[in-house]
């Protein structure tokens, strides 16, 4: 059992084994569930978060108008050749985005570690498939490092937007994706620690400031750069760049912010983005009303 | 710890946009109903902190009404679920509570037929994760640390004794237990806190034995 980042990478290292391995391992000891059940059950995950991207990028549009259509722009864009990021940056972002706008038309997704910030490690996993070439079992692993290291958040900090703000929901899955990348790419544990300690240190402070307490603005744009986000760290990571503030550290850091964040902030709807003259004109465009005036 | 399964990180499979304000949402307003142990036919529901500001935009009124309904998180019908309540007549009000919870996403379910009536309080604590902290007044006390079931039994000797069995059999060490009653040989409660996750046999087997009414999962 790993409570933390140091025990995770403390355990691979002496055992020689993956963080994916380890974290299949600990679901077989505290289930009682053999591992084809487990790797089974997180196929049935991942088949749900190709059929997303896929609905996504076919164009969906969400009840409020409010988002929708923004991953079809993208995927056009790279075509066209112009992309200056980079095609493989921007695939994983337009993949993101098809995840959060099909979630935010109530379509069936997978809670990575939320519905709010569920694009982020779909995103950046299958952007990566035509240049890491992964067969269905690395896919599989993935998803259980990413699953590893969300682990350590949720129980040492938050992954609730209104316990800890954004930073604790698209930045927990950025971090979660930045690691797991490193281990599909062929960096070592302790690489995937220091690249969920960049990203995450990068989403520090971002709070959860839904206009009208839609999860779709600035939510869906948010995991645009939650998976931009994961893909650079890991590639500093990957580079040998290491982070000076320990990953359990920066956990932390996140734990205690969320704690000092004001109410306003932590998915009410009542500040940031949401309190814009804008934000309260949309509102009232959905509601009729401002939820503030009610 | 709260969360022990991987798959608490990497899921639920769910009907967007929010895993604590609709997937969660669902689950409390599925174990009202389990718990019920029949379809209401009215239910009052009502949202503290951020459930209160933002159940519109998260369907998380609509989400609660799909547990009602035993909808599953991944359940397409939950988007349906008002107009499917309207049409088997469920009575349904909404309120929204000013008062400042202990946890940001708190609802309580009062839910009830011409037989009886049942309230819970739960909150979703991140990730579509939840945990019921009162039933029909009980606070219930449980760490959130560890998969809970609460029994809903007579209070007649060997009830407690029957259950324990059942979990001893299949090898399940009990962590906490909570026995309550509100009358000497009427309705009592056993919370019983446990080590290891309960596959649905353990629950059948349990429901099964003589003297208990109900069974639920409140810690998953």
């Amino acid at each position: 059992m790993f409570r933390n980042v140091a025990e995770l990478i403390e355990l691979a290292d002496s055992k020689q084994k993956k963080i994916s391995t380890l974290m299949i391992e600990q679901e077989m000891e505290v289930t009682g569930k053999s591992r084809e059940q487990i790797i089974h059950q997180m196929g049935v995950n991942l088949d749900v978060m190709e059929q997303a991207v896929e609905k996504g990028l076919q164009g969906v549009r969400s009840v409020s108008g409010l988002t929708g259509g923004d991953a079809v722009l993208l995927q056009n864009y790279i075509e066209s050749g112009n992309a200056l990021s980079g095609g493989l940056l921007l695939d994983a972002v337009s993949k993101a985005v098809a995840t959060n706008e099909v979630n935010a038309a109530m379509g069936t997704i997978c809670a990575t570690p939320t519905a709010g910030s569920a694009g982020v490690v779909p995103g950046t996993l299958f952007a990566l498939q035509n240049k890491l070439k992964p067969n269905r079992d690395q896919k599989i692993e993935f998803l259980f490092t990413a699953g590893a290291f969300g682990f350590v958040v949720a129980n040492n900090a938050s992954i609730s937007g209104a316990a800890g703000g954004c930073q604790a929901e698209v930045g927990s899955a950025s971090g979660m994706a930045a690691a797991a990348i490193v281990e599909m790419a062929g960096g070592t544990p302790a690489q995937s620690a220091e690249a969920m300690a960049i990203t995450l240190k990068n989403m520090l402070g971002l709070v959860c400031d839904p206009v009208a307490g839609l999860v779709e603005v600035p939510c869906v744009k948010r995991n645009a750069m939650g998976a931009a986000n994961a893909m650079v760290a890991a590639d500093m990571a990957l580079a040998g760049i290491t982070s000076r503030i320990p990953c359990d550290e920066v956990i932390d850091a996140m734990y205690k912010i969320g704690q000092t964040m004001p109410s306003a902030l932590r998915e009410t709807a009542q500040g940031g983005l949401a309190a814009t003259p804008t934000g309260r004109e949309l509102e009232a465009k959905i509601f009729g009303l401002p939820l503030n005036k009610k | 710890m709260k969360f022990r399964s991987v798959f608490d990180i990497i899921g639920p499979v769910m009907i967007g946009p929010s895993s604590s304000h609709t997937a969660g949402a669902a689950r409390i307003g599925r174990v009202a109903r389990n718990l019920f142990d029949r379809e209401p036919k009215w239910a009052h529901i009502s949202f503290y902190g951020s459930f209160a500001k933002t159940y519109k935009g998260h369907g998380t009124d609509v989400a609660i009404v799909g547990g009602l309904l035993d909808f599953d998180t991944f359940d397409e019908r939950i988007k349906e679920s008002l107009d499917i309540a309207r049409k088997k007549k469920m009575k349904i009000t909404f309120r929204e509570e000013e008062a400042v919870p202990e946890h940001p996403n708190t609802a309580k379910i009062t839910v009830g037929d011409e037989d009886g009536e049942l309230e819970l309080v739960g909150i979703s604590i991140g990730g579509g994760k939840i945990e019921i902290v009162e039933l029909n007044g009980f606070k219930l006390r449980l760490s959130g640390h560890n998969p809970a079931i609460l029994v809903v039994h007579d209070d007649r000797f060997g009830a407690i004794a029957s259950v324990s069995n059942i979990l001893a059999k299949h090898q399940i060490n009990i962590g906490q237990m909570e026995v309550s009653r509100k009358e000497k040989g009427k309705m009592a409660l056993m919370t019983i806190e446990v080590d290891q996750n309960l596959e649905d046999q353990v629950i059948d087997e349990i429901t099964a034995l003589p003297n208990i009414t109900q069974v639920a999962r409140i810690v998953d």
